[in-house]
């Protein structure tokens, strides 16, 4: 090659540089999904209007006094059934115990306030319960006392029907990763099933219980439908009736931030533990572990504890749905049911696609350019998961329409022409409310499989000369096919059981199951609402049985049949 | 004539750590080179920098006279043309071994590409594979698919990095020579990273030895070998031992095993003290000699023992003796010079 010619493909000296979308883009990203719990927080430093003040001086004591009343109770509830079911299906050998390994894992199918309407239409005056007392023992309206199922204990056991299996699903991992050599010392020191429980398996697992437990607590503060179907008063309710019983955003993203900031003690305590859970791993000999073999009256309680918390969350309340379904056809068998189960069905696709793209974009992102702010960026969009779709809905609907109002009174001065609402009232407040609510689902499942290509993949791909967005979609995506499934899945699911936002954000007349279900039993027609929260419980269970298969797998050398 | 490949005074940075220093290299068309170094001492740094994998903090990398590489500038990696084998070969799981073989030819035809991927399929003696998935291989033939795959789009220069790492050891060198074989029969211009000298002996034709991020000598092995240029290049190539000894003049030197001829490098003054680098084969046993050793320690090799010797000023050296020759740990042995080569580093 000649001089000349080298001289001439030489690269100029400066070159202006381009943006760079994998840095700058998934900061972006990161930014707009931030934006609500941002706007949420800004009310914090907003000038307290009199508005607040009145709430203060009357139910704002009522709000906290309740909610953490809800999450004390729900807290006991949730430990008293995760932590023993945990410990007797890891570490105790008796009759069904590899049913219950996954079944205890049924109740997440079931969305709280569809259990609340359940046990209230089971429990009421008119319910099957209370007129077999009646014709049991003769007795009249007012002759007998019988617990008020509408309450904030009721609300309390609720909840914990439903909630525990997170714990049970954290405590059981960390119960099968202890390893078999810290149990076994403990039984060469005399220590029998129970004091080995107490003393060993339980201290190593406490981390896993926090973890689990701060997790049951933020959907405990984040639940809308069972405090609002029971009248209890918590922050909740408390953001929908100042928005609008009163009419007052503003106090409404008030209470908001105040809700995110008992949000944010969880979320401390969350990741407080999870790093002491590192800690705690001391030997990898991981066999299969040696079961205590239960006997009589020992396995009889073992039984009744592990099929209550199953019968009671879930198969009770799904055969009552089923009973009344059944009875309602004229209800689900009508070309509006249909509507409304296309429109939550696509709006849960569309939403899990797009949270799922999402996901991959800022995941390679960061595995491109692999900076702090990248890395930063990643665990703010995550963080939506641990607010409440209350403070969601707040967020968006605050922004959205401030700038609907700033395009539509611009283009009328402009060019005398209403835009009318461009974002507030439609579709996209409720897509981008899913997004920042479930983003974390999505990532955490696409962070983790993209975690197991290896770097060098993405080296020999770029080498046969494929530039880095090509080499996304012709090697990552087709090796993560499962993962990204699972993750479209999961979003998918979640955003059909999604409540408080969609009843907040949703267009003037757009119904989905979620919300018919909510209506229907606010009105008492409780039976008729069957049909619509059996439709969601079902789509409830596919998360349960890909989440069994999981943890399943997770353990090396476990058997795979257990 | 422009050489294919020039690293001219390149630095790599991590942050503020500098882990190649000012190195420099010229690589001509058609020639194997390797670095060879221990473990953690830049060479693959610097085998991604040319790759167009890590920015260089100073200095300039061009190909073909092209600049690709300059601290203002990374062309990147899918526009250098330069192929690139990977320890742990990075075949993609999800394509079967013709589709990975074709993936850097997707630009051709689907019948020209067919052909490609069939004449290299034989060029690496699998061509009957081409329907398997990478998991129903074995590691030498993942590793003859991921030479083929690097291959496949006719790279200017490919890059091995550890190539035969995961392989067993027996058959390392055979592996070597067979892929010498192929990229000699291609015509392909290679860099071979490795921290093997049986491998790197076996495949190269330069060989550059790197220490602490810095190349110390370029060169083929047979001056690594006889002609070091560094104490850590005597060293790290072959075995032998370093003798103390004083210049006696322009070709002498005289050591404790007698008076040593060679070729006394320009700076050094007759009297200075050196040190001499005597080879296992530098020395052979010899009854009729006055300089003797004692066994300290032998090691069967074969065809020959290598002795442990130490002589009377307490000095050490090693001596391969045919194996015939087998003397006992403690016994003295009378030694003979014949050396070809002098090799001496002038003592600070």
């Amino acid at each position: 090659m000649n001089h000349e010619a080298t001289q001439a493909v030489t690269p100029p000296l400066r070159r202006w540089r381009r943006p760079d979308a994998w840095r700058s883009g998934v900061v972006l990203t990161a930014l707009i999904l931030a934006l609500p719990v941002l706007v949420v927080f800004a009310h914090l430093l907003l000038p307290s209007g009199e508005v607040w003040q009145h709430l203060r001086e009357t139910v704002l004591r009522d709000y906290v006094f309740n909610s953490l009343l809800l999450m004390l109770g729900v807290g006991i509830g949730v430990l008293l059934i995760g932590v023993p079911t945990a410990w007797l299906v890891s570490l105790c050998e008796f009759p069904g115990r590899r049913l219950f390994q996954w079944a205890l894992l049924l109740p997440l199918a079931m969305p709280a306030y569809i259990i609340a309407y359940t046990y209230t239409g089971m429990l009421d005056f008119p319910g099957p319960v209370q007129t077999q007392l009646r014709d049991w023992f003769g007795w009249g309206y007012g002759d007998y006392w019988f617990p008020e199922i509408r309450s904030l204990s009721g609300a309390v056991i609720m909840l914990s029907l439903v909630l525990y299996p997170y714990v049970y699903l954290l405590a059981r991992a960390a119960f099968l990763e202890q390893s078999v050599c810290v149990l076994e010392v403990s039984r060469t020191l005399g220590n029998g099933p129970w004091a080995g429980f107490y003393h060993v398996a339980l201290p190593l697992a406490r981390p896993a219980i926090i973890t689990g437990l701060s997790l049951a607590l933020m959907e405990t503060l984040a639940d809308y439908g069972t405090v609002a179907y029971f009248g209890v008063s918590t922050f909740t309710t408390g953001i929908f009736r100042t928005w609008f019983g009163m009419g007052e955003p503003g106090a409404a993203a008030q209470l908001a931030a105040v809700l995110m900031s008992f949000v944010f003690v969880l979320i401390l305590l969350e990741r407080w533990s999870r790093r002491r859970a590192r800690f705690h791993h001391t030997s990898n000999r991981y066999t299969q572990l040696p079961r205590y073999r239960l006997q009589g009256w020992r396995r009889s309680a073992a039984l009744a504890a592990c099929i209550l918390p199953v019968l009671l969350g879930f198969l009770l309340p799904a055969i009552q749905l089923t009973a009344w379904a059944a009875g309602t056809t004229d209800v689900w068998m009508t070309p509006e049911f249909l509507r409304l189960t296309w429109n939550s069905l696509g709006l849960a696709a569309i939403t899990a696609v797009l949270a799922v793209l999402l996901a991959l974009f800022m995941a390679y992102g960061q595995r491109l350019r692999p900076a702090w702010s990248n890395t930063l960026a990643l665990r703010v969009a995550g963080m939506g998961y641990a607010v409440p779709g209350t403070v969601i809905a707040v967020g968006v609907m605050l922004p959205f329409a401030w700038i609907d109002n700033t395009l539509d009174a611009w283009m009328r001065e402009t060019f005398d022409i209403s835009t009318g609402l461009v974002l507030s009232g439609t579709l996209v407040a409720l897509v981008f409310a899913y997004c920042v609510r479930f983003l974390a689902v999505s990532l955490n499942t696409v962070e983790a499989a993209l975690g197991k290509i290896k770097p060098s993949m993405d080296d020999a791909a770029r080498s046969l000369g494929m530039a880095p967005n090509r080499v996304l979609r012709a090697v990552h995506m087709p090796i993560m096919r499962g993962s990204l499934l699972t993750a479209v899945l999961l979003v998918f699911v979640d955003v059909l059981k999604e409540l408080p936002a969609t009843l907040i954000l949703r267009p003037f007349n757009f119904n989905t199951l979620a919300v018919r279900t909510f209506e229907m039993a606010s009105d008492e027609r409780l039976a008729d609402a069957a049909s619509a929260a059996l439709a969601i419980v079902i789509a409830g269970i596919i998360p349960v049985i890909l989440l069994s298969r999981t943890i399943s797998r997770s353990r090396p050398g476990h058997d795979t049949t257990a | 004539m422009t050489q294919l490949l020039e690293v001219d005074n390149v630095d790599v940075a991590y942050g503020a750590t500098t882990v190649v220093h000012q190195v420099s290299l010229e690589l001509r068309k058609g020639l194997i080179g390797c670095l060879l170094g221990p473990s953690g001492c830049g060479k693959t740094t610097l085998l991604r920098a040319i790759a167009g994998f890590e920015p260089i903090s100073a200095g300039e990398i061009r190909l073909d006279g092209t600049v690709v590489s300059r601290p203002d500038w990374t062309t990147a990696p899918e526009r250098r043309q330069v192929g690139m084998v990977f320890q742990d070969f990075a075949l993609f799981p999800h394509l079967s071994v013709a589709e990975n073989i074709g993936f850097g030819i997707r630009h051709l035809s689907a019948r020209e590409r067919e052909a490609r991927v069939t004449e290299l399929l034989k060029l690496v003696g699998l061509p009957t594979y081409g329907n398997n998935y990478p998991h129903a291989l074995s590691g030498g033939q993942q590793q003859r698919i991921a030479l083929a795959r690097a291959m496949a789009p006719r790279p200017r220069l490919l890059l091995l990095d550890e190539p035969f790492s995961s392989m067993d050891v027996e058959l390392r060198e055979e592996l070597a020579r067979e892929v010498r074989r192929i990229l000699k029969q291609e015509q392909i211009t290679a860099i071979l990273v490795t921290h093997d000298q049986m491998e790197a002996f076996a495949m190269a034709d330069r060989i550059g030895v790197v220490n602490a991020g810095r190349i110390l000598q370029w060169d083929t092995a047979y001056n690594l070998y006889h002609r070091p240029g560094e104490r850590f290049v005597a060293d790290f190539i072959g075995q032998g031992k370093l003798l103390p000894g004083a210049v006696l003049n322009e070709h002498q030197v005289e050591t404790e095993l007698g008076i040593i001829t060679g070729l006394v490098p320009k700076g050094c003054d007759i009297g200075d003290p050196v040190d001499v680098l005597v080879r296992p084969d530098d020395i052979r046993p010899d009854d009729q000699s006055h300089i003797s050793g004692e066994v300290l320690d032998k090691a069967f090799r074969g065809a020959s023992f290598l002795y442990t010797l130490r002589l009377a000023s307490g000095g050490k050296v090693l001596c391969y003796a045919p194996s015939h020759d087998n003397f006992a740990v403690g016994e003295r042995i009378g030694l003979k010079l014949a050396f070809n080569h002098l090799v001496i580093f002038p003592r600070a």
